[in-house]
């Protein structure tokens, strides 16, 4: 039951929104609705643990063998948590924000939700492609209609790039169909199938292509920093802090267990891609004026990492990973608050426009800093954990070029201080500038957000046990994929 | 057989009814009765109530596809007329006959929907375009539409005998009219049997507009008044690629391998012209001709694969995109400026024109939870299905996203653009047949089953 209404809240509250008048009620029912979504999630992640509340399956296109078929398991759990988080968390701190149609704006923020949360939950592969695009659809609005200035082209060169990479997927999804043997679209038969090797190389693209526009893998990341800056801060929160991980989760759910052979034999092309793209990416943020530019440039160098992690496919990469996509989607919320607050105030998003914020705003300030640093993943912060199981997957890979591939790594991380310490300095230390003269400190519900943050950063990076134990069982059964693969080809070479 | 009868006496009687009644909310009330009578007794058949008993001598069948298909036609038909009949004043003073043209062009769908007899096939092909080249001039002091029509009529007349000629030679090479002559599985297709089948393919093509016989279609589709285009861009069109499918199904089903390259080029060629001609179009209505013929591609797929998944996925998407295409069109009607700027911030003055038309867009660019969806993804699986088209269906993804952006441009006219009030009138009844409309949209999208369901039981 559990999935069933992760899914349907955010629905049915969603396309309610709509029909509201006031702004201001929309605004409060989509924070009671995002707050019942993380109650259930929360509830799921705890006391509900039976397989009956977490599994749910239902005849659905029948014509098609394809059902309603939704789980909550360990690889989506922590996502669907960070969804649950997120919400709330996004709505807190746009509270102050008169958008234009306030009712339409939440209700397509909580479509969205919907959206992701069925792809997290999907064990079902057509209703998976649905969830995929319906996270999309409403993303594309948002953008549209609440953008920058150069919102429209800039969104919909987005949605034809994802729109591409979702339909190859489809054929990709349409192709593995055919061929199950009970003609079914379920998570098991598409494992069950075992395609030969050498068919899985060409549909193994088409599912990556679909997965690497929406991370975004250089060199496919174009539409990325451009929407990121054009967005409204609340939807960009969501895009960068959720939705990218629609496709690693992707890679984690349908590619590697599915085609596994594949997947390991392209892994020496796509290591390297991901992590010159991290840090061609963060080359480019240290070169950055905008604040929301800084800030997209930082979140594709993550990504990279996080994909070059994946493609290790070890134990420790793995675990790596899906710790590390939900602390970075923490992290990331919080820069973009902070960016957020920032623009809101002083009307500038430009760097050298800005400086010395922290003696007028000391509080905005520390939580900043709390939060760069757990954006660099020093230890004791979140992201200390994901970032070391990933390092230490990246090096104890089988690939011989694992030396390289960890020096590149770690060079990524280096750029990632530069840049988020120098913004720092720039923005918010130093002496007051003509702008930041009359600045004041922030407000009761951005502090009540940026605190939960920083709660969630010091939590889990003292205690980080809770969540290698909530991932331990899911990276050792993809990982036995892997094994697998090794090993029949080992046999084939002796 | 209820529906051909009482189709072609309704024609009949709606032609008097323009010298017997004046005024013209009867004329319009009388045609919407008429055709929900039609549904209704065509209902009945499909529940096994025949009225008229009549041996066809085996050249019609009215089985459950063509009676399902017949249904939706009719259906789809009424919604039009319950959208769009009272646009048809603004045409010409020969109301009454409008009508009754429509009432026989549905006359020739039920025929081309079910026949059986390569003779009936060309009775109902005729029945539907004639009337057609009288509708497509029905504006008569307009040039563009004067020169659609004579266009229309002298390409259709040629078309029409390659259909001739291509009957001609297969009731040479087989002996008879009948569209189930079987050929033993070791026979090889003598030369006249190829030439008929070939020149009958072509004239169909022709007929439903794919690449390269396509070239009719937009200065049609522009230049005939829009009531009318939307009719035949739809219902009709979904009609004979019904016959299309029916006919190289039944006769030349078994000889698939000879003609299956010939129709993935054929839908190729179908999908890029008309995907890329679209992008670069700056009416609307044009773009909507361009769209057609894209669309026509994507359904050309199912001729391609010709397997029993092929009919439903036919069915469906005729369904899909002629909903989406009459609401779209019911729309544009009322417009005054027909470019995309002519939609500049219409969502801030019709709200829900704008939220149905945004659906129905949707729809028609294949984005998931509406039956435009659904359609093309039956059209990728019955062709991953066959085994070797694997290249046709990337390269009919790629195209489907370049519809996306003309679909596109619509909606972010409506949506992101800010425009003047185009003052328009519509009456409630319009806005819930809109709604309506959406609502089936998206509601096959979400259960198909709910039509493909009627398609076995």
């Amino acid at each position: 039951m559990v999935p069933v209404l992760l899914i349907l809240i955010p629905l049915v509250t969603g396309l309610v929104t709509f029909f509201f008048k006031d702004g201001r009620t929309a605004k409060s029912w989509a924070l009671f609705s995002a707050l019942a979504t993380l109650v259930v999630s929360v509830l799921g992640l705890t006391v509900l643990k039976e397989t009956k509340y977490l599994q749910f399956n239902r005849e659905w296109l029948s014509a098609l063998n394809s059902s309603f078929a939704v789980q909550l398991d360990g690889m989506g759990q922590l996502l669907c948590l960070l969804n649950a988080v997120a919400y709330p968390l996004v709505i807190l701190s746009a509270w102050k924000n008169d958008y234009k149609n306030q009712n339409n704006f939440y209700a397509l923020m909580l479509l969205a939700q919907a959206g992701m949360m069925g792809v997290f939950l999907a064990t079902d592969a057509l209703l998976f492609y649905f969830c995929w695009e319906l996270a999309l659809i409403p993303m594309y609005f948002l953008c549209s209609q609440w953008g920058g200035e150069k919102r429209i082209p800039v969104t919909f060169k987005f949605f034809i790039y994802t729109f591409v990479g979702s339909l190859l997927m489809l054929i990709g999804i349409l192709y593995l169909q055919a061929h199950t043997k009970d003609h079914s679209f379920s998570w098991q038969s598409f494992i069950d199938l075992r395609l030969p090797a050498n068919k899985q190389q060409w549909i193994f693209w088409l599912f990556f292509v679909a997965f690497a526009i929406k991370m975004p893998v250089f060199p496919l990341h174009t539409w990325q920093p451009d929407t990121y800056e054009q967005a409204p801060t609340a939807t960009t929160m969501i895009l960068s802090g959720v939705m990218v991980k629609m496709g690693l989760f992707g890679i984690l759910r349908w590619l590697f267990p599915v085609m596994p052979f594949a997947s390991f034999q392209w892994a020496d092309f796509i290591t390297p891609l991901s992590l010159c793209g991290a840090i061609y990416a963060s080359l480019i943020a240290i070169r950055q004026d905008d604040l929301k530019r800084l800030v997209a440039y930082s979140s594709i160098a993550h990504i990279g990492l996080m994909c070059a992690a994946a493609f290790a496919q070890n134990e420790s990469g793995f675990q790596g990973l899906m710790i590390q996509m939900f602390n970075h989607g923490i992290n990331i919320i919080g820069l973009w608050i902070v960016v957020e607050i920032t623009e809101r105030q002083f009307g500038t998003r430009k760097i050298s426009e800005l400086g010395g914020i922290a003696q007028k705003a000391p509080v905005l300030a520390a939580f900043l800093v709390i939060i760069a640093l757990a954006n660099i993943a020093l230890p004791l912060t979140n992201a200390f954990p994901g970032e070391f199981l990933m390092f230490n997957g990246i090096f104890s890979s089988v690939t011989v070029y694992h030396v390289w591939f960890t020096v590149m790594a770690g060079l990524s991380i280096i750029f990632g201080a530069i840049y988020t310490l120098n913004m720092i300095r720039k923005v918010f230390y130093g002496e007051t500038i003509e702008l930041t003269r009359a600045a004041n400190d922030i407000s009761m519900s951005e502090k009540l957000a940026l605190g939960v943050i920083v709660l969630i950063i010091f939590v889990l990076g003292v205690y980080p046990q809770l969540m290698l134990n909530e991932t331990a069982a899911t990276a050792s059964a993809v990982n036995e994929k892997f094994d697998f693969v090794r090993q029949t080809l080992l046999e084939q070479k002796k | 057989m209820n529906t051909l009868l009482i189709s072609a006496v309704l024609g009949v009687l709606m032609m008097f009814s323009g010298v017997l009644l004046k005024s013209r909310q009867v004329i319009r009330n009388l045609a919407i009765a008429g055709m929900a009578g039609l549904l209704l007794v065509n209902i009945l058949e499909l529940g096994g109530t025949t009225f008229f008993q009549i041996n066809t001598r085996d050249m019609m069948a009215f089985d459950r596809f063509s009676l399902l298909f017949i249904t939706v036609a009719i259906f789809s038909t009424l919604l039009y007329l319950v959208l769009s009949a009272k646009d048809m004043e603004k045409v010409g003073i020969n109301y009454a006959e409008y009508f009754a043209l429509l009432f026989f062009i549905v006359c020739g769908i039920v025929l081309v929907s079910s026949f059986k007899s390569l003779l009936i096939l060309f009775l109902g092909v005729e029945i539907i375009s004639i009337p057609l080249y009288i509708l497509t001039g029905s504006d008569k002091r307009n040039l563009k539409s004067n020169e659609a029509s004579l266009k229309y009529f002298l390409l259709g007349a040629f078309s029409t005998g390659l259909m001739l000629m291509g009957i001609a030679l297969l009731y040479g090479s087989t002996g008879t009219f009948s569209t189930s002559f079987r050929l033993g599985p070791d026979v090889k297709p003598s030369a006249l049997m190829i030439a008929g089948m070939l020149l009958l393919f072509f004239s169909m093509s022709f007929k439903v507009s794919l690449a390269p016989f396509h070239f009719w279609t937009p200065d049609v589709y522009d230049g005939a008044p829009t009531v009318f285009t939307s009719f035949m861009a739809t219902i009709v069109k979904a009609a004979v690629f019904i016959g299309f499918i029916r006919l190289f199904n039944n006769a030349f089903g078994l000889m698939h391998g000879q003609w299956q390259l010939i129709a993935a080029i054929i839908t190729a060629a179908t999908l890029f012209i008309g995907n890329i001609t679209a992008v670069f179009q700056q009416s609307v209505k044009r773009m909507l001709a361009y769209s057609s013929i894209a669309q026509a591609g994507f359904m050309m797929l199912s001729l391609y694969a010709l397997s029993a998944e092929a009919y439903e996925g036919l069915l469906l998407y005729t369904v899909a995109y002629s909903l989406a295409t009459i609401g779209i069109f019911a729309v544009l009607i009322k417009m005054n400026d027909y470019t995309f700027s002519g939609f500049n911030g219409f969502a801030r003055y019709h709200p829900l024109l704008a939220a149905t038309t945004t659906v129905f867009l949707l729809s028609l660019a294949g984005i998931p939870l509406t039956s435009g969806f659904l359609s093309k993804f039956y059209m990728l699986k019955i062709t991953l299905a066959s085994g070797k088209g694997m290249w046709l269906a990337v390269f009919a993804v790629f195209m489907a996203a370049v519809s996306v952006y003309y679909y596109f441009r619509v909606i972010q006219a409506m949506y992101f653009k800010e425009g003047d009030d185009p003052k328009i009138q519509v009456t409630t009844t319009f806005k819930w047949t809109l709604v309506v409309l959406a609502a089936l949209v998206i509601l096959l999208g979400v259960f198909p089953n709910l039509l493909l369901y009627w398609v076995y039981f």
